[in-house]
Formats: C-alpha cells, sequence, structure tokens
C-alpha cells in the first residue's frame, strides 16, 4: 500500500485516497472547437511511461482536495505533491 | 528418550507439559514445539506426501519446514501448520496431515485484532544482532519495532517509549514505501487462552526501513530416497541440540557441502550423536575442521555424498547410500552402506529467508559454487529419479523437472506451473534452489543465469479470520439505516441491500408473498394512496454565486434559467457521453440547490462535482456538500394522496395550480418543519415531504396516521420499481450500462443544444450517430410469464447457436395497470421497432413479446396533478 503526500494532510494511507490518472490533460476550452482525432485522445488516451509519471489523487476521506505527485511507476517512488495546476 | 539430560536455551525444564500427537500422550517442555517435542520423544514419522502418502519426518527446524505439517485440533485449531512452528502448552492435540489440512466445521469464535504502528526502524529478528541495531536507533532518537517470530527475544534492551518489543511476531508482508505487515500470536501457546484477549493481532507498521537480521537459509541437495524421516538439514540438526536439547538422531551420516555443515558436525558430536561419517562433495574442506572431526574419531571423507538411504519397516532411514562423486554429483564408485538413523544434509547456505517481500527467490545464489544440487547414482535403477524429491511438500521429483524439461519447459516460472515445486504452503524455501540447480544442469546453463521464481507475501500462513479482524458480520460493511428503520424492522418489512443501505422491499401483509405484496402495494398507489421511505436518495446541495453555470456544465440540459422555488430533472453524463447519473435538482434559493442522486451512487456523484470544480473550473464560486443524512423524505404517492398531505399541512395550499408539479414548498407538515416537493415516480400525484432526520420517524408515523381514512398503504423498493418501469422511467445502472447516451433512452428533449456540456462533444463521435445502437423501448409479453432483467432478445424463436441477439431486457415486472408482464429492454434500432414482435429467451424458453414504446402507463401524464 503506497504512502501518499497529501500537500495539506501529510504522508496518509493510499486506501484514503483515490487515484485520478495521468496529470496535465486539461479539458479543452471549446470541446466544439477541436476535431474527432483530438477528442478521442482527450478521453481515452493516456500515456503509460515506465518511469516517472504526473499523476493526480484526491484525499477523499480526507481534505478531499486533488493534487499531483510524480511517481515512478517501477519503484513507486513518489516526489513532489503539490495542489493541482502547481508546477514543481 | 532422545532429549539431553541438559542444554537447551530454549525451554524451560521447570514447566513439563503433555502433548498429544495422533491419539498419543508425549511429555515435553515449555518452549518447545512441536517438531522438537515429537523429536524429544523419538517420534520420527510425522506426516505423510501429498500424493506418494511416503512417511515423513521433521526436515527443518523454521519456516522453511516442507514436511512435518500438521492439524492443529485443540484451542481455535489451525487447519495445516509446520511443527516447527506451532509451540507447545500442556494440552497441545495435534494431528499428522498428509500434504493438505482439513477446515474446521465449527465457526471461529477466537478474537482478531488489527493495530497500527508507524516507526523509523523495523527491526524483523530479536537475537543479538536486531537488539544492537535497535538499541543504537532507540539511542538516536528514532521509533523502533522488533518483530522476533520465536518465544524468545534477546534480553539486552528493554521495552521504553518508543521501542516496541514483540515477540511471537513474524513478519508476513513487506509491501511499498516502508508497509510492513506482521503477524503476533498472543494466545497460541496457552493451555487456557482468555476470550478476552486477542488470539492474534495483525500490525500494519509504516516504517522509514527495515532491517532483517535472520540467519541465512539452509538448502539440502537431493538424492534418492531423501524424503524418508531421518533426513534432515544439517543446521536444523545442530539447532535442535542447542536450542531444545533434543538429539534428532543417534548416529548420524553428514552429507555435507559447506563449512557449516562441518561445524554442525561438530555440535552433534559434541553432544553425543555417533557420526557414521561426514562427507563433503568438495574435494577439499578447511583442514581445522576436518582435523577437528578426525580428531574425535570421524571418518571424513571429502569427494563424497550420500546418494541414497534404506528404511526400516516404518519407512525411516535405518542406513545411508554413501559413494564418492564428481562435482557434477554423479557416483564414480558402487555406494557403501553405512548404518544411521539421521541424514543430516546441506548443500549451500542462502541468502536469509525473505520476510514477506515480493523478490526472486535468490535460489541458486548461495555461499557455495560448485556443490551439486542432485546426487545420482552410479548404475542406479531407473526409478532413482523418481525418488528423488526436489520438492517433498510438493511430492515432486527430479524426473518430474525432468519431464517439464523435455516437453520444453526451461524457464523457473514455467517449470514451477508444470511440476508444483515452490507452490506448497513452505512456499518452495528448501525446494526452489534444488530446482534451480537441477535446471541448470540440465538445459547447460549456469544456475546465476536462471531468474529464479517470485516469493510473494505472506511469508508464512496467515488465517482469513487475522486477516479480517474485527470486521466480520455485522461489522464486515457499514450499514446504512434512515431514521425510519426501527418501524420497517419493528413491522417485520423485509429488506433489500441498496449499496450500503437497508431500504424496505416490499410490505406484506399476513400470508403474503413478494408477488401478491406487490401487486396490492402498486393498485393501492394507482387507485388509492401509498407511502414510502425514500431518505435513502443521494442529497448534495451546492451554495455559491456560479452554482447555476455549474450545473449547465454538468447536466445535459439547462439549468441556470431555473426559478427559485421550482424543480427540474437532469441527466448527467460522463465526457464520454454515458449516462452517469440523474435526478432532481431544486433551486432552494438564489445561491442554493439541493441535487437528489441515485441512491448508490451518491458519493460518486460527489466526487464527480468537486472534481470538475477543483481540477478545471476552480474560478467557479460552488462549494458541495453532502446532506444525504440530514433529511429524512416520505413520499406519498397516489391520486389520493393531496387528502393526506391536506390533513397534515392544513396550511399549505395544494390547488393544482397554487402548487404546482415540479415546485417545493416550505412549510409545517404534522407540525414539523418541511420542505414538500411535488415530484412523482410513478406518474401519479405525490408529495415528497423532507424533514431534518431526527424528525423522520415521527413524520413517518404521522403519515401513517393522517393517511389511515385513506387506506393508505406501505410499499417499497420493489414496488417503486415497477411503478417508475410502467412509466419508462429508466434506472441508471439498470436499465443502463455505462454504454447508453440520453438519446439511447428517448430523452433528446434533455440535451440541450444550445449549451456546452460534459460529453456534449461526444454525441458527434462516429460510434454515437451509429444508426444500429441500442434503444430504451417496452416490451409486453404474450401470456403471463414476467421476462427477467438478462433475458437476451431475438427475431425468431430456435435456430442454430449462435442466434444474433438484437437486445437484453433490462427492467421485467407484472404490470397491475396493464394486467400484463411488461418489461424494459435495450434494443437495437428499438425506437425505429415500436410493434414488432421478438422473443425474449428465459432459461431456454423464447417468450413472444411486442415491442413498445418504453411508456406503457399514462403516456400522457394525465395523472400527475391527481
Amino acid at each position: 500500500m503506497l504512502y501518499i503526500p497529501c500537500p495539506w494532510c501529510g504522508p496518509r494511507d493510499e486506501t484514503e485516497f483515490r487515484y485520478g490518472g495521468e496529470a496535465g490533460v486539461a479539458y479543452p476550452a471549446d470541446p466544439d472547437a477541436v476535431d474527432d482525432a483530438a477528442w478521442s485522445e482527450y478521453l481515452f488516451v493516456r500515456s503509460n511511461p515506465k518511469g516517472w509519471f504526473e499523476e493526480r489523487w484526491v484525499h477523499t476521506s480526507g481534505c478531499r482536495r486533488w493534487f499531483t505527485v510524480r511517481r515512478h511507476t517501477v519503484s513507486y517512488e513518489i516526489r513532489d505533491p503539490r495542489p493541482i495546476g502547481e508546477s514543481t | 528418550m532422545t532429549r539431553l539430560t541438559s542444554g537447551g536455551d530454549r525451554v524451560d525444564r521447570s514447566r513439563p507439559v503433555t502433548v498429544t500427537f495422533d491419539g498419543a500422550d508425549y511429555p515435553a517442555y515449555a518452549g518447545d514445539t512441536l517438531a522438537s517435542a515429537l523429536l524429544a520423544n523419538g517420534v520420527r514419522t510425522v506426516a505423510r506426501g501429498i500424493y506418494t502418502g511416503r512417511p515423513r519426518g521433521v526436515f527443518g527446524i523454521g519456516a522453511e519446514e516442507p514436511n512435518a505439517f500438521v492439524q492443529v485440533e485443540s484451542g481455535t485449531g489451525e487447519p495445516m501448520l509446520p511443527a516447527t512452528l506451532v509451540e507447545v502448552y500442556d494440552g497441545l492435540r495435534a494431528r499428522s496431515v498428509a500434504g493438505k489440512g482439513r477446515l474446521s466445521d465449527v465457526p471461529d469464535n477466537a478474537r482478531y485484532d488489527h493495530k497500527t504502528a508507524h516507526c523509523e526502524l523495523v527491526v524483523v529478528g530479536g537475537g543479538m544482532d536486531g537488539l544492537r541495531i535497535a538499541a543504537e536507533a532507540a539511542g538516536r532518537g528514532e521509533r523502533v519495532v522488533v518483530c522476533e517470530s520465536s518465544r524468545v527475544l534477546a534480553a539486552t534492551l528493554q521495552e521504553q517509549d518508543d521501542v516496541l518489543l514483540l515477540n511471537r511476531t513474524t513478519v508476513v508482508g513487506q509491501y511499498d514505501h516502508g508497509y510492513v505487515v506482521a503477524v503476533e500470536r498472543r494466545t497460541d501457546h496457552l493451555p487456557d487462552a482468555p476470550e478476552t484477549v486477542a488470539r492474534q493481532r495483525l500490525w500494519h507498521v509504516r516504517a522509514g526501513r527495515v532491517v532483517d537480521t535472520t540467519k541465512g537459509m539452509e538448502h539440502p541437495y537431493a538424492f534418492p530416497d531423501n524424503d524418508r524421516p531421518g533426513v534432515m538439514l544439517a543446521g536444523a540438526a545442530a539447532e535442535y541440540v542447542t536450542w531444545y536439547g533434543v538429539l534428532p538422531g543417534r548416529v548420524a551420516v553428514v552429507a555435507s557441502g559447506n563449512d557449516d555443515a562441518l561445524r554442525a558436525a561438530l555440535v552433534l558430536a559434541d553432544a553425543g550423536v555417533a557420526l557414521g561419517a561426514v562427507l563433503d562433495t568438495r574435494p577439499e574442506v578447511p583442514a581445522g575442521l576436518a582435523d577437528g572431526l578426525r580428531g574425535l574419531g570421524v571418518d571424513v571423507r571429502t569427494g563424497h555424498a550420500v546418494c541414497g538411504t534404506d528404511a526400516d519397516s516404518d519407512g525411516a532411514v535405518v542406513a545411508a547410500h554413501v559413494a564418492p562423486v564428481d562435482e557434477h554429483g554423479r557416483g564414480t564408485a558402487e555406494p557403501q552402506l553405512i548404518r544411521c538413523d539421521l541424514v543430516a544434509v546441506s548443500r549451500a547456505w542462502g541468502p536469509p529467508p525473505w520476510s514477506g517481500q515480493q523478490v526472486r527467490t535468490p535460489g541458486g545464489a548461495s555461499t557455495t559454487v560448485g556443490v551439486p544440487s542432485v546426487i545420482r547414482v552410479p548404475d542406479g535403477d531407473g526409478d532413482a529419479a523418481g525418488r528423488t524429491f526436489v520438492d517433498l511438500h510438493r511430492d515432486a521429483t527430479l524426473a518430474d523437472v525432468e519431464r517439464a524439461v523435455r516437453v520444453g519447459m526451461t524457464h523457473p516460472e514455467h517449470v514451477k506451473r508444470y511440476t508444483t515445486i515452490g507452490t506448497g504452503a513452505d512456499q518452495g524455501r528448501t525446494a526452489n534452489p534444488v530446482m534451480l540447480g537441477v535446471l541448470a544442469e540440465l538445459t547447460g546453463r549456469p544456475t546465476a543465469e536462471l531468474e529464479p521464481t517470485t516469493s510473494r507475501p505472506p511469508a508464512v500462513p496467515v488465517s482469513f479470520a487475522l486477516l479480517a479482524g474485527r470486521d466480520r458480520g455485522r461489522l464486515a460493511d457499514p450499514e446504512r439505516v434512515t431514521p425510519m428503520h426501527p418501524w420497517h424492522v419493528a413491522h417485520g418489512l423485509p429488506f433489500e441491500d441498496v449499496g450500503q443501505w437497508r431500504r424496505p422491499w416490499y410490505a406484506p401483509r399476513g400470508d403474503e408473498d413478494m408477488d401478491e405484496a406487490v401487486r396490492r402495494e402498486c393498485r393501492a398507489v394507482r387507485t388509492g394512496v401509498g407511502t414510502m421511505d425514500a431518505s435513502t436518495l443521494g442529497k448534495i446541495e451546492l451554495q455559491g454565486r456560479d452554482v447555476g453555470a455549474f450545473l449547465d456544465r454538468i447536466y445535459t440540459n439547462l439549468f441556470s434559467t431555473l426559478k427559485v422555488g421550482r424543480i427540474k430533472y437532469g441527466v448527467m453524463c460522463h465526457a464520454d457521453g454515458m449516462v452517469f447519473d440523474d435526478g432532481t435538482t431544486a433551486r432552494l434559493s438564489e445561491d442554493r440547490w439541493l441535487m437528489s442522486t441515485t441512491t448508490g451512487n451518491a458519493a460518486a456523484v460527489l466526487d464527480w462535482l468537486e472534481e470538475w470544480l477543483f481540477t478545471e473550473w476552480p474560478e467557479l464560486d460552488v462549494r458541495c456538500t453532502s446532506v444525504t443524512d440530514h433529511w429524512a423524505t416520505v413520499a406519498i404517492a397516489g391520486p389520493r394522496s393531496r387528502d393526506v398531505v391536506a390533513a397534515l399541512a392544513p396550511d399549505l395550499d395544494l390547488g393544482a395550480e397554487a402548487f404546482p408539479f415540479m415546485t417545493f414548498r416550505e412549510a409545517t407538515v404534522a407540525g414539523l418543519p418541511a420542505r414538500v416537493f411535488r415530484i412523482s415516480f410513478s406518474g401519479e400525484l405525490a408529495y415528497e415531504v423532507n424533514v431534518p432526520a431526527w424528525y423522520g420517524l415521527a413524520l413517518w408515523e404521522r403519515v401513517l396516521e393522517a393517511g389511515k381514512p385513506y387506506g393508505i398503504t406501505v410499499y417499497g423498493t420493489e414496488t417503486m420499481h415497477v411503478l417508475r418501469a410502467e412509466k419508462g422511467f429508466p434506472i441508471v445502472g439498470q436499465d443502463t450500462d455505462g454504454t447508453v447516451t440520453p438519446q439511447d433512452l428517448g430523452m433528446s428533449w434533455a440535451v440541450s443544444k444550445r449549451k456546452s456540456f460534459v460529453g456534449k462533444r461526444s454525441y458527434g463521435r462516429e460510434e454515437n450517430l451509429r444508426d444500429d445502437r441500442k434503444q430504451l423501448v417496452g416490451l409486453v409479453a404474450d401470456g403471463d410469464r414476467v421476462v427477467p432483467e438478462g433475458a437476451q432478445l431475438v427475431v425468431a424463436p430456435g435456430g442454430v447457436p449462435p442466434v444474433p441477439m438484437a437486445g437484453h431486457v433490462t427492467s421485467g415486472y407484472w404490470s397491475t395497470a396493464l394486467e400484463q408482464p411488461f418489461a424494459l429492454a435495450l434494443l437495437e434500432r428499438g425506437s425505429e421497432r415500436h410493434g414488432e414482435r421478438l422473443y425474449a429467451v428465459d432459461d431456454g424458453e423464447a417468450v413472444a413479446v411486442t415491442v413498445t414504446a418504453p411508456v406503457c402507463y399514462d403516456p400522457e401524464g394525465a395523472r400527475r396533478d391527481g
């Protein structure tokens, strides 16, 4: 079970969180302006790197806030917890 | 008796106990394991092979034990534990096991607890080394947890603040980010375990780091008939002497491949075991050790190995076959017989037995290279390979590995699955290294090149009862009940579980079964008045300046223009355009809104709303709060519902124009502060009265009282489902499955073309424009048979499989309004097929049905105003 550093509450067990998938996949400002391929990309396609990965979590059983971390998908090391939208 | 008169630092000779094994009583001492107690009493056969039924003895001394599995029958009982890990107590009763135990048929009523700890350091092993490391860390101000599997902790460190010393505690799992799981056995060693003390504790420790101080793991080599009682790991044999003061045999042949085994031979000799011979497969051994043994008159032979055993009538070892061997373990001369009752074998020492990390077993890696893993007899009989056991626990042999390689298995993981080597409760601790060695030899590769198999937690068997802890029975999952629940229980209503909610299912009178009760309840709502507890419906209050704009983006239809006091039905979709939830939302004031959600979806909807607010639209001024449990809701439905509400709220103008459909009023109902919503899930005139939760039961009882003159009828979820289905109202998650759009449900009217909302863009995707999508339809059947949910729709009965499926039934009921069975279904091109004859296949029988519009009752909506 991962030990996830919530930027507001500190490190907590993974069971307190819900996973939010890849970070930085923005909802298109005007969905009608993007073509089918770009919309499909937004809906369905996510990167799946072996190595460092920017991902979102939400502290559902805690402060209920969303945040971004960098997690290494092999070692599971987690770095740089920060509120959504903030860069490292 | 083979107990020494003195020695054995783990046993307490002042505390004699009696244990019973396979019906016979044996004396032992507190501190013995069942294995040491049996050895002390000369019990050689303690188990049998799972497939061969061959007699087996104690082979190891700890978690590596592959043979001596027993069923503990006293106390709480355990179906299958290695005797090497069972601590004795007076009255311990156990039985030998042939490869697998038998689950108890009585419930386990012992208590099990979970505990959590946080520390900088977990030390595995409470010996001198472990406690030295723990003391150093404690001296630096670190929090330390020490886990010692046995009873005995070294006495060099006292428990103190921030130092937790746990004996009888085995680390069974090590996971990511320093998460360590350990089992503490608190009462298994007590003859009369107090009921108030948890039998075992599961420790969840979050550690900065873990130090494993347990000793290395001893690996045997294999040879023909190496499974007989009397064959034992050499290091284990020596430890039975030093730990328990027990001689594991009278006359031993030591089968060595490393220096430690020679030291073990010295321990045995020192304790009085006669050494028939000490053999070492290596051509040369350290002179000091060899001379030490020879000085005691021991016959030390280098370049020799045990290549077989002879057994007595009980199957236990009475002699070892001894032969010179080459570096591949092949005998180079006729074996010689040496009489003995103990063959103490040790090929090499590997890393410590893993303590629950998911690791590649470091099987081949060991301190000694060039020592063969298997010994073959010169000109041996053809069956020898079949009696040379690689995995004693699984009864898997050298012949099995050879067969695996012959059919093309060369990776250890493949051989493991083909032969089952390493899959037993001992996790193949003694078998995997032998298997790797044999595989290396058979495939002509160095052992180091073989990727070892993966060991996974738990490191030792753990009972499900412990994993469950106190989360059993009623505590297995939280149970949510409404404020009216005591009434439902008192009146014997059967319950339906909806998520964690317990909802009344129907309200039978007398001997009614469910069908009878539901038909009566349906008729009551359609012709008189019925009432149900609707408190479980999800309720989310939204506050802020921008709630209207937010709901416009979340719902498929327009909400921002909704006037205060009015209610609107809305559908929300995921970005892929598929229906996610639906419900009504009321505008309580300019900036306060109350959203209702499907009962089972309330938490998911709240998550969904907050996700968008936090991650995409932080500029919107919206706050969401779950208020599901704050309000109790009583639905009053039917043409006479106005009379009942009028009796309860005389000051409220209930005229259809004064209080129209899809509006709400703040009012005093039955003397209670209430919100009355004019919404209907049945198509009938209906009111939903909401009061603060603590008034829920009072309101319920007063509604029943006020409804008496009108024959008010309590109904449950089943009737609610029938009534809504007659009106073609879909239930998200029952009539939809995540692949259904609002358009598929015939709800294009609720999908705005003018504004942008989550999911809208997806309706332009090719997949959503296909003209053969499944659409919601109604079905009426010819006969009396109700076609159940899940029945497939086909165009013609019979036919040769595979028959094309045109759709499936999502809800099926008996309709009292239609006096016939009906159903809702998702059907390819369904909206174009009204009137078509199809067949619903139920239990192999084709039931003729006619496709209709989804709304089969009061399609004009004439009844909603009563």
